[in-house]
């Protein structure tokens, strides 16, 4: 069956680079000497520790449970001694760290059991704590819980094998080796999001993965067959474009539904997935095994450039020891050359997210430019997928025009970086975007510090004022009771009262003394 | 250093180059067509932008190699010897472009800042303040290189015979005298080729080729030179069907004058245009009216400058009113 593609709007072409890693079939690195597990594999999802130092584990026993409904539990990579519970450097561009339970092997690679589910009788929620369970998140660098997106009610699943960034291949080689677990794990999501059709869309660049792809498909194991929702499923190959991977082009390059920044994907009845995240479901499913490794794709600046299986704790530099990183490499980038960043450090564990590794070094990729005045020539506007005025926004944030900026939907600006591409000024869009959002979120921020500062203010007058009025009313009633009483005992009673107030209030000259005795 | 790490292979510099190319057609052509004076004055233009570009950078206490290598100045400089008359002495080419670096381009602030096309802003310059010697074009093939050379180095102006009226020139006086198109066309004084200004017209091919040279580079979008060419083509269209004896054709209009040179090189300035593509259309569509409008009832040899800056100032107007609608919103979301 022929499938309609959507031609989105922009979007670039940029040299693939991705025999360099594609060629050659998936390879184990050696264990290494010591595992780092961070406890916090992303912005969202976190685990809470669960073993102590000294604590024997098995490979793939949980070692860090889900915090809180959204958290994701993380597991032992290894069978082996849990030696530390410490601070180790997060791949992220903060450079900042994260608390990691660290392992080391005891090189016998025991595995725990757990049950294989079966997703044809077992409980939609007990499916789905497995998934939080096996600490399964989107593996194709968002790291957002897995198990939150599969908790929604859908129309069509996209499963997103487009992987359109420069130089990466994991998925490729997943896809082309892998294919039925990806299959079978995306029949298991759509059964869970009661999706009614699955769309797995694949760049065209790469012919084998789709081919095995759509073998999978056709060959679909009995028990996804089961799964409803599985039977329409379809492979299509979509055009090379970057970035097409992005899930809400992805969405709109299948199916024509062009979904704004700010709103859900749900929201359209859809939901995004990656291929990466359909093989570990299935794992763990089917197959009781909890997420303990990814594929990396190492490329670049390296002697041995491919995909390996590396257990989530390995250190990023050790992984690009083993590759063979050459001495002339100036920096190593995590994910793909338009939206991944620098490693600040590589003592950094490699993590969920980490699908790519770039040596970088500058012959591969030459120092931009320098920057040059903006010539209004509009190729920005031609590239950019979310049909935004990049140089409007760049004259905006250079002139700290902020609320310009917002007025150009600066907080729709997903930054790909096609721009930035394309720009023959050599400006760098992305980091004024940046730049500009930050300004705009503090000072957003400290318009609400003032805006409650004011409320407070504004509250306590207003106290104070009803304070007053209370005080008014309270006197006025009082005069009201001593009139009335005036008039109903004559002033008889009146100085009764006198009498009794001055007896109960201590006269004031001792008052005084006592004050002059202290 | 943050995304995106890698760069398309492109520069402001390679753009303006590839514009410098597109130029040559149309300059070999004049060559061929009216001698090699056009080259003295090219030169001389260059020169002229180089230096005060430089010097306006060094005075701005702005890096020199950068903006000067960028190539900017130098189309500048190419688009005001082309559009003065080929026999103008050299310091009215001097004065036009530096108008143009000096007042249109670095007192607004240098590239990418400037609101007036600084070519167009030149030109109008030179001919409100130098009337009579930018009507002096000389005729195409009357006059030799030597005798252009005299005229251009500043020699006595003893240009009798050797100049003769542009075909617009020649088109408007002939109607005012209540000739009617066809009998000036045939009139037989030399002026007037197949299309347009016998000789120009042929330019003016040259530049079309150019600009559908940028076309394919992609260095210029379609919506420019086409909404010029249809802003001018409509009202002469409508006029030309309604009174074809007191007005010429569309394609008298495209031959004649700056008409390709500008619905190519000059509307397509990137920095003194509008920015959405509907935008682009309007601006051009109306430049190309506005410059029919003065070649018709105006005074001027050629109106496609004041037209260009009045669509200048009309950029921001026409910018606010063609915002793009971001991907999947709705209208009201419009910058
Ligand atoms: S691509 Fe660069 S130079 Fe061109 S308009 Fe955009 S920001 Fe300006
Ligand atoms: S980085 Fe933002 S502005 Fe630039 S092309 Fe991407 S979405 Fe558009």
């Amino acid at each position: 069956m022929k499938a309609r593609i959507f031609n989105p709007r922009g979007g670039v072409k940029p040299d693939s680079h991705k025999k360099e890693s594609s060629e050659s079939p998936i390879r184990h690195v050696p264990l290494p000497p010591r595992l780092a597990v961070l406890l916090i594999q992303g912005s969202q999802g976190s685990a809470r520790t669960i073993v102590t130092v000294g604590d024997r584990v098995l490979k793939g026993q949980c070692i860090g449970e889900a915090e809180g409904a959204d958290g994701t539990a993380i597991h032992a990579p290894t069978s082996g001694t849990v030696t530390e519970i410490g601070y180790y450097p997060m791949a992220h561009p903060s450079g900042l760290s994260s608390q990691a339970i660290v392992i080391e092997p005891d090189g016998e690679e025991r595995w725990i059991t757990y049950e294989p589910l079966d997703p044809a009788t077992a409980d939609r929620d007990e499916l789905i704590l497995r998934i939080q369970a096996s600490g399964i998140v989107g593996m194709g660098g968002a790291v957002f819980p897995s198990h939150l997106k599969a908790r929604s009610n859908i129309k069509t699943m996209i499963i997103n094998g487009a992987e359109c960034e420069p130089w990466i291949t994991c998925d490729d080689r997943l896809m082309r080796e892998r294919a039925a677990n990806v299959v079978t794990g995306s029949a298991i999501l759509a059964l869970l999001t009661g999706a009614r059709q699955t769309l797995i869309g694949i760049e065209d660049n790469k012919p084998e993965a789709i081919a095995a792809m759509r073998a999978a498909v056709r060959n679909m194991e009995p028990v996804t067959r089961k799964c409803p929702g599985a039977g329409k499923m379809n492979v299509v190959a979509v055009p090379t474009r970057y970035p097409t991977g992005e899930r809400k082009q992805l969405i709109q390059v299948l199916t024509g539904v062009k979904i704004p920044p700010n709103e859900r994907v749900t929201k359209y009845g859809t939901q995004c997935f990656n291929v990466a995240t359909a093989h570990a479901v299935c794992r763990a499913l089917l197959h009781g095994e909890p997420m303990v490794s990814r594929i990396v794709t190492v490329t670049g600046n390296v002697e041995r450039p491919g995909n390996y299986e590396v257990l989530f704790g390995m250190s990023i530099a050790d992984l690009l020891a083993f590759c063979g990183v050459k001495p002339d490499t100036t920096r190593v980038l995590m994910g793909g050359p338009m939206m991944g960043f620098a490693l600040p450090s590589l003592d950094a564990p490699v993590i969920k997210g980490c699908n790519c590794l770039i040596a970088a070094s500058n012959e591969l990729f030459p120092p931009s430019a320098p920057e040059q005045p903006c010539i209004r020539c509009g190729d920005c506007v031609d590239v950019c997928p979310t049909g935004l005025q990049p140089f409007e926004m760049y004259w905006a944030s250079r002139t700290k025009n902020l609320d310009s900026a917002r007025r150009h939907h600066i907080f729709g600006c997903m930054e790909c970086g096609c721009c930035a591409y394309v720009c023959p000024a050599h400006i760098p869009l992305v980091d004024y975007f940046r730049f500009a959002r930050s300004e705009i979120r503090a000072r957003d921020e400290e318009q609400k510090a003032a805006d409650q500062a004011r409320t407070r203010f504004e509250f306590r007058s207003l106290r104070l004022e009803r304070e007053k009025s209370e005080k008014a009313a309270r006197l006025a009633a009082k005069a009201a009771e001593t009139r009335a009483k005036a008039a109903a005992g004559g002033n008889a009673a009146l100085i009764a009262d006198a009498v009794e107030r001055a007896r109960t209030q201590p006269p004031a000259q001792d008052n005084a003394e006592q004050d002059h005795q202290k | 250093m943050s995304s995106p790490h890698i760069r398309r292979p492109a520069s402001v510099q390679r753009v303006m180059m590839t514009v410098l190319v597109a130029l040559l057609p149309g300059i070999v052509v004049y060559v061929w067509q009216a001698g090699a004076g056009i080259l003295v004055n090219l030169a001389i233009a260059t020169a002229t932008a180089l230096a005060s570009e430089a010097l306006m950078l060094r005075l701005r206490k702005r890096p020199l190699w950068i903006a000067l290598s960028d190539g900017s100045a130098i189309v500048t400089a190419w688009l005001i010897a082309l559009i003065l008359p080929s026999i103008v002495p050299w310091w009215l080419t001097m004065t036009g472009v530096l108008v143009a670096i000096v007042g249109a381009k670095h007192l607004y602030g240098g590239i990418g800042q400037n609101p007036f096309n600084p070519a167009m802003a030149a030109y109008c310059a030179v001919i409100v303040a130098y009337p009579a010697l930018m009507s002096q074009w000389p005729s195409i093939d009357g006059v030799d290189f030597a005798t252009q050379l005299h005229l251009i180095l500043g020699g006595s102006r003893e240009i009798d015979g050797i100049t003769g009226a542009t075909a617009l020139d020649a088109m408007r006086t002939g109607l005012r005298n209540q000739n009617d198109v066809r009998s000036i066309l045939g009139s037989g004084t030399g002026t007037f080729g197949f299309a347009g200004g016998r000789g120009w017209e042929w330019i003016a091919a040259g530049y079309l080729a150019g600009g559908l040279f940028l076309l394919v580079r992609r260095v210029i979008t379609w919506h420019l030179p086409f909404g010029f060419i249809a802003g001018m083509g409509l009202m002469a269209g409508v006029f030309w069907l309604a009174a074809p004896n007191n007005f010429p054709s569309p394609l008298f209009h495209f031959a004649s004058g700056g008409t390709m040179l500008a619905a190519f090189f000059i509307v397509t300035d990137p920095v003194t245009g509008t920015s959405s593509p509907l935008g682009k259309f309007i601006f051009a569509a109306g430049a190309g009216i506005i410059a029919w409008v003065i070649r018709t009832f105006g005074i001027y040899p050629d109106g496609i400058a004041f037209a260009v800056l009045l669509m200048n100032i009309c950029v921001p107007l026409i910018n606010h009113a063609t915002q793009p609608v971001p991907v999947g919103q709705r209208k009201d979301s419009r910058p």
